[in-house]
């Protein structure tokens, strides 16, 4: 390609790129300013004796942000970790056993991501209710029915991959199905396992409207935390904006150390 | 494995009795629930299609269907669009390709719900500022009315998901063999006529499943409703997932929730079963 047109493509990458960012400039920038500060020129750095890190110190306490960020990371770890778990077992032994009945069960569990969560929502919520499992453990069981169909068809699709001489070598040494499964099949699922993973973590995390209605207060994710404290500090910007860029670090961390995993697992859970 | 093996039934056991007590049993226990008064706990008479009746004339759900349709429409044109031309720049050799390609992606990993606050001060404080600098007149006073309500949901969504729809778009115009593009160039195609004629029909099937992921996503959102919005003012920006949350948890109205939640069901499931149709349709022509 020729070279002015390299730059001038350069240049409207840039200039994208700046529109693209504008929004976390601006909470940035604007959360260290005091209240006069925001309200004398939002467009401008903190300075003229409005800058301050008090906003911080603030929201940090009234965000709760230790235990929201720890009830935001157990919720998602352990959801995620039975997610994989038990979804590649399910499509290993629906992959592995060539039935009609195995067909039909792979269509029940596909056929499951057809109905929105607003179906179910009401019946599952009282249900749940009467059983005393509105807490966190009972929406990580949640999660388990609600993501399982994509996680298990994904897990399905590369399992025939994996030769099922593999499977049956080892039987003939004598290891049962769940040594095998556990041993030889499931190591070698390791890419898709990440890609699995990573869908969920990124569904999870930001996950609102299911935690929002099972979760009681003592056990508030970050989302819910953050809506919560929106409530309360309504028109008090100075301290909400350092609450979301506060909501916001996890996120780019784990984008910045996962960066190329995150791109090939939400390429192929779109693709697939 | 066996059908009558115990180990096949193990391995399923866990993930079928969740699907059954988050998924299947709610749903059939919603279905019926919609013929009734039921109020969360338990109904007292059989209303037959009442429900439904009231869904269609007197409920605001005609309202946020319209308002949803309309949002799904500029939408789904608007992120593909925006989304195969963010993957046409960054898949040119360029220096810091790869850093806006980061950069464009990203907002798609922040919840819909923190995304919403963001922009609330975006359009409230930001937009008003420059307004005000630049007199233009058009940037005060967003989302205090239905227009500027449905332009600021259109704005966020297609900032926080154009970076997912160019993903897509780059990984099938990766797919395109190099080798047809130069011989496209050295029988002297324009970059626009290798444009038509090679890479959009090469990337056709990129289109669809990006069509199909933006028009049910568009349908289900909800958080950045929620947060940018609220529905407001006077429900005007209320779509169709808040609109069936709040007849429920706001106005306890359950059985009329999920009549409302069952056409919702219907609405989704004819756009997934399309595509699948499509799917299936695309491969035998190929």
């Amino acid at each position: 390609m020729k070279k002015t047109s390299r730059f001038f493509l350069g240049i409207l990458g840039l200039l994208l790129g700046i529109i693209w960012l504008f929004p976390f400039y601006m909470i940035l920038t604007n959360s260290f300013k005091t209240p006069k500060g925001i309200f004398a020129s939002v467009l401008s750095l903190p300075g003229n004796g409005q800058a301050t890190t008090t906003n911080y110190n603030n929201s940090f306490k009234a965000l709760d942000f230790i235990s929201s960020l720890g009830h935001s990371l157990l919720i998602t770890v352990v959801s995620v970790l039975i997610l994989v778990l038990f979804s590649s077992m399910a499509a290993y032994a629906l992959q592995r056993n060539k039935s009609k009945l195995s067909g039909a069960l792979l269509m029940l569990f596909v056929s499951a991501m057809l109905i929105p969560f607003q179906t179910v929502m009401i019946p599952l919520t009282a249900n749940f209710g009467q059983a005393h499992m509105l807490n966190m453990w009972g929406l990580m069981f949640m999660y388990l029915g609600f993501d399982a169909s994509l996680s298990i068809f994904l897990y399905q699709g590369t399992m025939g991959s994996i030769p099922i001489a593999m499977d049956e070598s080892a039987e003939l040494e004598g290891a049962n199905r769940f040594q095998i499964f556990f041993k030889i099949v499931f190591p070698m699922l390791t890419p898709i396992t990440v890609t699995v993973g990573i869908l969920n973590i990124i569904a999870i995390w930001n996950d609102y409207l299911l935690p929002s209605l099972v979760l009681p207060q003592n056990q508030y994710t970050i989302p819910l935390q953050m809506f919560f404290f929106f409530g309360q500090y309504t028109k008090q910007w100075h301290l909400a904006l350092a609450g979301l860029t506060l909501s916001i670090i996890p996120v780019i961390i784990f984008y910045i150390f996962a960066q190329r995993y995150i791109i090939k697992g939400v390429t192929d859970g779109a693709v697939k | 494995m066996k059908n009558r093996s115990l180990s096949f039934w193990l391995f399923l056991t866990p993930t079928l009795v969740a699907l059954a007590l988050v998924v299947f049993i709610p749903a059939i226990m919603g279905v019926f629930y919609s013929f009734t008064n039921w109020d969360g706990l338990g109904y007292t008479e059989m209303l037959g299609f009442k429900n439904y009746i009231t869904l269609f004339h007197n409920s605001g759900f005609i309202a946020a269907l319209w308002f949803t349709i309309k949002f799904v429409i500029v939408t789904v044109i608007l992120l593909n669009v925006i989304g195969l031309a963010l993957a046409l720049l960054v898949t040119q050799k360029f220096k810091g390709n790869n850093l806006l390609r980061t950069v464009f992606f990203m907002p798609n990993l922040i919840g819909g719900l923190i995304l919403g606050f963001i922009w609330q001060f975006i359009f409230t404080q930001a937009f008003d500022a420059l307004g005000k600098a630049f007199h233009m007149a058009w940037l005060t006073g967003w989302l205090t009315d239905a227009k500027t309500g449905f332009w600021g949901l259109v704005i966020v969504t297609v900032w926080q998901m154009s970076g997912y729809i160019m993903i897509i778009y780059i990984a099938y115009l990766q797919n395109i063999p190099s080798e047809v593009i130069e011989a496209a160039e050295m029988d002297g195609a324009s970059p626009w006529q290798r444009f038509v004629h090679i890479t959009f029909p090469m990337i056709a099937p990129a289109f669809t499943v990006c069509m199909f992921l933006t028009l049910s996503n568009g349908f289900k959102i909800y958080d950045q409703n929620l947060s940018l919005t609220n529905g407001g003012p006077y429900k005007s920006t209320e779509m169709l997932a808040m609109n069936i949350v709040n007849t429920a948890y706001s106005e306890n109205n359950f059985a009329l929730a999920e009549a409302k939640a069952l056409i919702f069901f219907l609405i989704v499931a004819a756009i997934s079963l399309l595509q699948v149709y499509y799917n299936r349709k695309r491969e035998v022509d190929l």
